[in-house]
């Protein structure tokens, strides 16, 4: 029935070759752990991929109960740790999720960089990589605040300090981000904003270059 | 479909739309021959075997968020002067970094310009900066040597960053919002009385509101800090006080202070003053639930 059912959709849009290319491609033997055990600083790419994907599915069930507003958000988190089933489970893998997405993602661009894998041809995956880099750090400053405990706000507060001290355009970055001239609702609301729609939807497009590059190009090869 | 179909044309007509006559000749896609070695499928073969890494590390993974769950301190106050700011500990390099004195005060356009910005603008164009053929990381010297001195750096400053921060900890009495969140929920619970939100506790009532001492603390300035029914503001709360600390303990707060927050008072009112206060705080306890 399967096979019926792939075959009518492979008649109207021709998905067996787009199927092809992601299954069929043949993984060589310089990064594969079964191999060559020291292999493994291989993993971390997809190691990160795999994080990444729990991130967006706690999140999204994470949304399900948080409140981006200051009087409730505190709240929220609260209700979602102590009173949901599973909630604490949920936010803790979002939670510790964060700090290991940049601990493989880090990992991840060391193996590249000692492996000079970003050499021509891939100059191209390597920026839109610390791009990704990027959006993460992003991710996880704009996250931070979300609980809207003493030490989300505090950390923002001097974050954005930092930021404003970016000569001409700091001020700008710094009232862009608050949504005013203090760390409060406004600021919140952005970041929730930020953190949960803007950056994710960057990611998402970055992670598409990012895989498409590399099955254009294959990974490179043994040193 | 009223014409006759060449078997040889490209395109054949279904229905209304055109699709591309499909020629699987050509969709092996490209193997890694070049490679020569042990190279297999990627689907089944390899995805199964990292999926098998992938399960490790979901289960460690897993054991750490059930053995340490994710901390919540208490409701962001903006009037909270003695709180030390930290952000997460991957931000805390170049926090410790922007605290010297060539990066920060006048200089902070450096620290932030040159000792952040320019870092991770190379790291972002290091593949038009380092464009020779060379893969071989000891046969690069000037691009590895540049990245092991930056991850001795950041390794270095996130350790003297949060060095600091225990310490800061230490010399001020503080014990982390999220911690002491933690134990007061513990304790709470071990009463049989229901876990406490912070921020939304019920203040007690105040006993004896007509005594004396409360004049006196209102003479002393007391309710400045704590609220002119001392239900709290800057300081904490004194109503319910009598649960948390004893007498001796009060009079002991009140003469010598405590913390940034509270000044000693041992100057400004008598001791027998501070043993009127002291007594009517200690009555001053919540009705058990």
């Amino acid at each position: 029935m399967f096979k019926n059912m792939y075959n009518w959709i492979d008649e109207r849009l021709d998905i067996t070759p787009m199927w092809r290319d992601i299954a069929d491609h043949e993984v060589p033997e310089h990064v594969n752990p079964a191999h060559h055990f020291s292999a493994f600083v291989y993993c971390f790419g997809g190691l990160t991929f795999f994080i990444t994907v729990i991130q967006i599915l706690s999140g999204m069930f994470l949304t399900m109960y948080y409140v981006p507003d200051i009087i409730n958000a505190y709240y929220s988190v609260d209700y979602l740790q102590h009173q949901v089933a599973f909630g604490a489970i949920v936010r803790g893998m979002h939670h510790w999720g964060a700090s290991l997405v940049i601990v493989m993602m880090f990992l991840h661009t060391l193996r590249v960089f000692f492996t000079g894998s970003y050499k021509a041809p891939r100059e191209m995956n390597w920026v839109v990589g610390m791009l990704i880099f990027f959006v993460m750090l992003g991710l996880g400053f704009t996250g931070y605040l979300l609980p809207w405990d003493d030490k989300a706000y505090y950390a923002t507060k001097v974050g954005l300090e930092i930021a404003g001290a970016v000569p001409f355009l700091g001020e700008y970055i710094k009232e862009l981000a608050n949504g005013g001239t203090i760390v409060g609702a406004q600021t919140l609301t952005r970041f929730f904003a930020i953190h949960v729609f803007f950056l994710p939807g960057v990611l998402l497009a970055l992670l598409a270059g990012h895989f498409f590059m590399i099955r254009k190009q294959g990974i490179s090869g043994p040193l | 479909m009223a014409h006759k179909q060449d078997p040889n044309e490209k395109v054949v007509f279904i229905g209304d739309s055109r699709v591309r006559k499909r020629d699987y000749s050509n969709v092996a896609p490209p193997d890694y021959s070049a490679y020569p070695g042990k190279s297999e499928a990627f689907i089944p073969n390899f995805l199964l075997k990292e999926w098998m890494v992938g399960v490790v590390v979901l289960v460690g993974f897993l054991v750490l968020v059930i053995a340490e769950p994710a901390p919540l301190g208490y409701p962001a106050n903006p009037l909270n002067s003695s709180f030390i700011p930290m952000p997460d500990w991957y931000f805390l390099f170049l926090y410790q970094m922007l605290k010297y004195p060539y990066t920060s005060g006048d200089y902070l356009v450096l620290g932030v310009l040159g000792l952040s910005g320019l870092p991770f603008i190379s790291l972002l164009l290091a593949p038009f900066l380092d464009t020779g053929k060379e893969r071989r990381f000891y046969r690069r010297p000037i691009a590895s040597s540049l990245m092991i001195v930056s991850l001795v750096a950041v390794t270095y400053l996130t350790w003297v960053s949060w060095d600091h921060y225990q310490y800061e900890l230490e010399v001020n009495g503080v014990t982390p919002e999220h911690i002491e969140r933690k134990i007061k929920a513990e304790e709470a619970v071990k009463k049989g009385l229901p876990r406490p939100i912070p921020g939304r506790e019920k203040i007690a009532a105040m006993v004896n509101a007509d005594d004396p001492a409360f004049e006196t603390m209102k003479q002393a300035q007391c309710i400045a800090c704590h609220g002119a029914e001392l239900e709290g503001a800057n300081g904490p709360t004194l109503r319910g006080v009598g649960d948390i600390l004893n007498k001796d303990e009060l009079v002991a707060t009140i003469t010598n202070g405590k913390g940034d927050g509270m000044p000693p008072f041992k100057d400004t009112l008598s001791a027998e003053k501070i043993d009127q206060i002291a007594t009517w705080l200690s009555t001053q306890k919540a009705e058990a639930k």
